[in-house]
C-alpha cells in the first residue's frame, strides 16, 4: 500500500473519522478496486484480519515487505500472504499456546533452558510490536511502518543482533526470533496457512510440494534439474 | 474413589513399538492384555494420507503427533547447581503421543548395538587400564552379550521391514556392507533403498579416504513386503516426508503397520486410548506390584485396572517418571551416588557441516527416512585407537538426506544476510545445490547426568514434572572436537564451492532439536545395587513388573537405539512367555 503513498491505517482511521483524507484515498483508490473486481479468480490482496489490530497489521505488512521484497525471486511478503499466515497463526492455536506449558513460577533461566516468557506467542507478538514502534518512535519519531527502507533494516538488525533493548523488560532476541521463524513458515508452507500464495515460495527454490512419488525419480533426475509445477494440498483436495 | 476393573494377566503401558511388540507376543501366547495408551487411536488410512499429511508446518513446527507439554513436560538444567526449568515447549527431542508412538514418526533407522557398547567398562579397562575412565564416568557392564540378542535382533528387523546391508554374515566380511557390525546369522529382511547422488557422494568421498561406508539400516521397506506375522508393507517412495510424518505406503517400519494389528486381532486384547496412567499399584509384601491406577481422559474418571504383570512400555522418560511417581526403587542420588532410579540419564552429540557444489542438483526432496550412508571407522571399529584421543565411546559419519523441507532446511553459506534479496538469491542457488554430512556421537554415563522429580513444578495431574539434569562433559567434548575435525577433512575432500564447518557441541541446549534418542534412568544391570531392573528388563524389587525401553540403557551409543529396544523387547517377551509364565518369580537371583 505504501507504494501507493497511502498509509492504510492512517486512511481507515480517517474513514471511521470520515475525514477528508478518507474522501481523497478513496478516490485514488478506487481504479485499483474496479481493476481487481475484474478479477475474480484472484485471491483478494487482503482478506482481513482476525488478530491483528491496525498499528499492528501495518507493522507486520511492512515488516514482511521489508524481509521478502518483491525482485526477480518472488513476489512481496504481503502478496505473499505472509501477513495474513501469521495473522491466522497467532488468532490459532499455535498463537494462543495451546502446546505451551504456561504454570508458573516464571525465572529467567539460562538461554539452554529454551523459552520462559509468561506470554503465548500472540502476547509476545502483541507486546514486540508495541515495543518496537515505542523504540522507533523514540529513535526516529516514527512508527516502524513509515520507516524508510535503510532504517528499517537498522531496526530489525539491532533486533536481531541484540543491540536494540527494549523498554519495560521485553526481551527483544525473543521477539524477533518469533516473528523470523513466522515469516519463514508464511513463506514456505502450504498455502492452505494464508501465506505462499500461488506457491511462490516453492516455486522459488524449486520445491514441489505435496505430491512425492519419487521411487522412479531418484535414478532419472540424479544430479539433474527437477521442474514441475508445485501442488499443495488444496489442489489435491 | 477410583473403579475397579476385572482383574487381566498384563497390563501395558503405553502402546508403540515396545507396547506393539509386548501385545502382539503376550496375546499370541493366550495372555489376556489390555494396553492403556494416553493419547489417540490414530492409523494410515484416516490419518496418514495424502495431501494432509504432507504438511510440514502442521507435523514438523507445530508437532501434531507429539506429545503436548502443556499438559505435561520435565523440567531440565545442566548441573545440580542450577535451577530446573520447564521445557515449555518440544525442542531438542520429540516424544510421540498415541497409537504407535514415536515408532510412526521416527525416520527407520536400525542399528544392532554390540558387545562394545554391552561390556563398555570391562572392554576399556582390559585395554586402557582403569585410570582411563574417569571417576565420575559410571558406565557399566549392561549384564547382557550380543549373542544372547543376536535371534531377537533379527526378529525386530524382519518384522519392521528393515533394508540393509549385511557387512558381516556368520564371521564373512561382506562388500558394501559395514566391515565392523557384530556376526548376524541372516542379511537384513530387504535389499538397501536406491542410493541418493548426496549419499552416493559421500560414499566415494569415504572410500578415497580408506574409510568404509555403507548404506544406513532402515525399516524404510525398499520393495513391498509381508513380515512373519504377515503384516504387509508397500515399496517406499522415497516421498521426503518421512520423520515427523506417518507413511501413507506404509512403508515405514511402524508398531501400527508391524505388530499391533497383529494384537488387535486376538481375543485377548483390548486397547483403551485416552487412559492416562498416573501410578502403579503395588502389594504391601513389597514383592509385587497389583496394577496400575489411569485416568480416563474422554470424562476425568479414574479407573484401577489389577494385572497379574504390569510392563511399563512408555516413552523412555515417562518409564522412568512413572517409576518415581510410583515409589518403585529408591531414587538416584548422584551426590551420595546411593541408589538406583534416574540413574545414567544419557543423550547423543553430534556435529554437522553444510556443503554446498555449484552446478549440482541434490533434490533434496526426493529422499526416504534411511537415504544416508554412514561409516563406522570411528565407532564400533575397536581397531579405533581412543588412546591418544582420551575419550570412551565412538562415533558414527554419515551423509545424506532425510526429510529436507523447505520451512525448516534453508540452506546458505555463512554471511549470507537472513533476509531481503540478498537471502533469496543465496538460497535459490543453494537449495538445490546443498548436502550435509553428520556426525552422531555417544555420550558416556556421569554421576551427575540423572532424573528426579522436580521439587516445584507439576502437570495437570497435579504430579511432580521430572526433573533432567544433563550436560555434556569433557568427554563428549573431546570427541566432538575430533568428529568435527574428520567431517571437516572429509568436505575438504570433496571439494566443495563453500561449506560452513562443523564445530564441537558444548553445552546442552532444549532448543532447537537434536535426537529423540534419550536413555537410561532405570538401567538395566548385573545386581540390585547397580541397576533397576535385570537382563530381561524385570525389575529387582517386584517381580512381576517389567519395564521396557531406552530407559534400560546403562549409556548411550552414537547410534539410535531403536535396534536394541526392539530385540530388548522380543527378549524379554519370550523371558515372561517362556521362563516367567511358568515359574513366577525373580529370573536373575539378586
Amino acid at each position: 500500500m505504501k507504494d501507493d503513498g497511502i498509509n492504510r491505517r492512517e486512511f481507515l482511521k480517517g474513514a471511521v473519522a470520515g475525514g477528508a483524507v478518507a474522501t481523497t484515498t478513496a478516490v485514488g483508490l478506487a481504479p485499483q478496486v474496479a481493476e481487481a473486481q475484474q478479477k475474480p479468480a484472484a485471491a483478494p490482496a487482503n482478506p482481513g484480519y482476525s488478530y491483528l489490530n491496525l498499528e499492528e497489521a501495518a507493522f507486520v505488512e511492512a515488516m514482511v515487505d521489508h524481509m521478502i521484497p518483491a525482485d526477480q525471486y518472488s513476489p512481496k511478503g504481503t502478496d505473499l500472504g505472509i501477513n495474513i499466515f501469521i495473522d491466522r497463526a497467532l488468532a490459532g492455536g499455535w498463537g494462543k499456546g495451546d502446546r505451551l506449558y504456561m504454570q508458573g513460577p516464571w525465572k529467567v533461566g539460562h538461554p539452554n533452558q529454551g523459552y520462559q516468557l509468561p506470554l503465548k506467542p500472540a502476547d509476545l507478538y502483541r507486546a514486540g510490536i508495541a515495543a518496537t514502534n515505542a523504540y522507533c518512535k523514540k529513535t526516529y519519531s516514527k512508527s516502524f511502518d513509515q520507516l524508510p527502507a535503510a532504517q528499517k533494516q537498522e531496526v530489525l538488525t539491532g533486533l536481531q543482533g541484540g543491540k536494540i533493548n527494549f523498554e519495560g523488560g521485553l526481551p527483544a532476541r525473543t521477539f524477533f526470533g518469533t516473528m523470523y521463524q513466522t515469516v519463514m513458515e508464511g513463506m514456505f508452507s502450504d498455502p492452505i496457512y494464508g501465506g505462499n500464495r500461488n506457491k511462490a515460495g516453492w516455486r522459488m527454490i524449486g520445491f514441489p510440494g505435496v505430491v512425492a512419488v519419487h521411487a522412479q525419480n531418484i535414478e532419472k533426475f540424479r544430479d539433474k534439474k527437477y521442474v514441475v509445477e508445485p501442488l499443495s494440498i488444496s489442489d489435491l483436495s | 474413589m477410583a473403579t475397579r476393573l476385572k482383574e487381566v494377566d498384563a497390563v501395558i503401558v503405553g502402546l508403540g513399538w515396545t507396547g506393539g511388540i509386548m501385545a502382539a507376543e503376550l496375546t499370541k501366547a493366550g495372555m489376556k492384555v489390555v494396553a492403556l495408551e494416553r493419547g489417540a487411536d490414530r492409523g494410515t488410512t484416516d490419518d496418514y494420507t495424502v495431501p494432509n499429511i504432507r504438511d510440514e508446518l502442521r507435523y514438523v513446527h507445530r508437532h501434531d503427533l507429539m506429545q503436548n507439554t502443556a499438559r505435561d513436560t520435565i523440567t531440565v538444567r545442566n548441573n545440580p547447581s542450577q535451577e530446573a526449568l520447564p521445557m515449555r515447549r518440544l525442542g531438542s527431542f520429540l516424544p510421540g503421543d498415541g497409537v504407535g508412538g514415536s515408532g510412526v514418526h521416527w525416520s527407520g533407522v536400525t542399528w544392532r548395538w554390540t558387545d562394545q557398547e554391552f561390556n563398555v567398562r570391562t572392554m576399556y579397562e582390559e585395554r586402557y587400564g582403569k585410570k582411563f575412565i574417569p571417576e565420575d564416568m559410571t558406565i557399566q557392564d549392561w549384564g547382557i552379550s550380543y549373542a544372547e540378542l543376536e535371534p531377537y535382533y533379527e526378529k525386530f528387523e524382519y518384522t519392521a521391514a528393515v533394508s540393509g546391508k549385511a557387512g558381516n554374515l556368520k564371521g564373512v566380511i561382506q562388500p558394501g556392507g559395514n566391515p565392523f557390525e557384530a556376526p548376524r546369522a541372516r542379511d537384513y529382511a530387504l535389499p538397501p533403498l536406491k542410493t541418493i547422488h548426496a549419499s552416493q557422494m559421500f560414499n566415494d568421498a569415504a572410500i578415497k579416504q580408506g574409510y568404509h561406508p555403507f548404506p544406513i539400516p532402515c525399516a524404510n521397506a525398499s520393495q513391498a513386503y509381508t513380515n512373519p506375522d504377515g503384516q504387509k508393507f508397500g515399496a517406499c517412495q522415497y516421498c521426503g516426508f518421512c520423520q515427523r510424518f506417518g507413511c501413507e505406503a506404509n512403508a515405514k517400519g511402524s508398531p501400527h503397520v508391524a505388530v499391533i494389528p497383529v494384537a488387535r486381532r486376538s481375543p485377548n486384547f483390548e486397547l483403551r486410548t485416552h487412559a492416562w496412567v498416573t501410578r502403579v499399584m503395588k502389594d504391601p509384601s513389597g514383592k509385587r506390584v497389583t496394577g496400575v491406577q489411569y485416568t480416563n481422559l474422554l470424562n476425568g474418571e479414574e479407573y484401577e485396572q489389577p494385572a497379574n504383570m504390569v510392563l511399563l512400555t512408555a516413552y523412555a522418560i515417562n518409564n522412568v517418571h512413572l517409576m518415581l511417581l510410583s515409589g518403585i526403587g529408591e531414587p538416584y542420588d548422584p551426590v551420595s551416588q546411593k541408589g538406583v532410579i534416574g540413574k545414567n540419564y544419557c543423550y547423543q552429540t553430534g556435529v554437522n557441516a553444510n556443503l554446498f557444489f555449484d552446478g549440482k542438483n541434490f533434490n533434496p526432496f526426493m529422499a526416504a527416512g534411511g537415504s544416508r550412508f554412514a561409516m563406522d571407522d570411528f565407532n564400533t571399529n575397536w581397531d579405533f585407537d581412543r588412546g591418544p584421543h582420551g575419550f570412551v565411546g565412538g562415533f558414527t559419519l554419515s551423509a545424506g538426506f532425510n526429510t529436507s523441507l523447505p520451512i525448516g532446511n534453508r540452506p546458505v553459506p555463512s554471511g549470507t544476510p537472513p533476509w531481503g534479496t540478498g537471502w533469496k538469491a543465496a538460497l535459490v542457488k543453494n537449495y538445490q545445490q546443498f548436502m550435509n554430512i553428520n556426525s552422531s556421537g555417544s555420550v558416556m554415563a556421569n554421576r551427575y547426568n540423572c532424573f528426579d522429580l522436580d521439587p516445584t513444578y507439576k502437570n495437570a495431574f497435579g504430579q511432580p514434572l521430572m526433573r533432567m539434569t544433563f550436560d555434556y562433559k569433557a568427554n563428549e567434548q573431546k570427541m566432538g572436537t575430533l568428529a568435527a575435525k574428520l567431517v571437516n577433512d572429509l568436505a575438504k575432500s570433496m571439494n566443495p564451492t563453500s561449506f560452513n564447518p562443523a564445530r564441537a557441541r558444548e553445552s546442552w541446549t532444549v532448543v532447537p532439536y537434536q535426537s529423540t534418542h534419550n536413555t537410561g534412568g532405570t538401567i538395566m544391570g548385573v545386581n540390585p545395587k547397580v541397576s533397576a531392573v535385570n537382563k530381561y528388563l524385570q525389575n529387582w524389587d517386584y517381580h512381576n513388573l517389567f519395564v521396557i525401553g531406552a530407559n534400560v540403557f546403562p549409556h548411550n551409543n552414537s547410534y539410535n537405539p531403536t535396534g536394541p529396544v526392539g530385540a530388548l523387547a522380543y527378549w524379554t517377551a519370550d523371558a515372561i512367555i517362556n521362563k516367567y509364565q511358568k515359574n513366577p518369580g525373580a529370573l536373575v537371583s539378586a
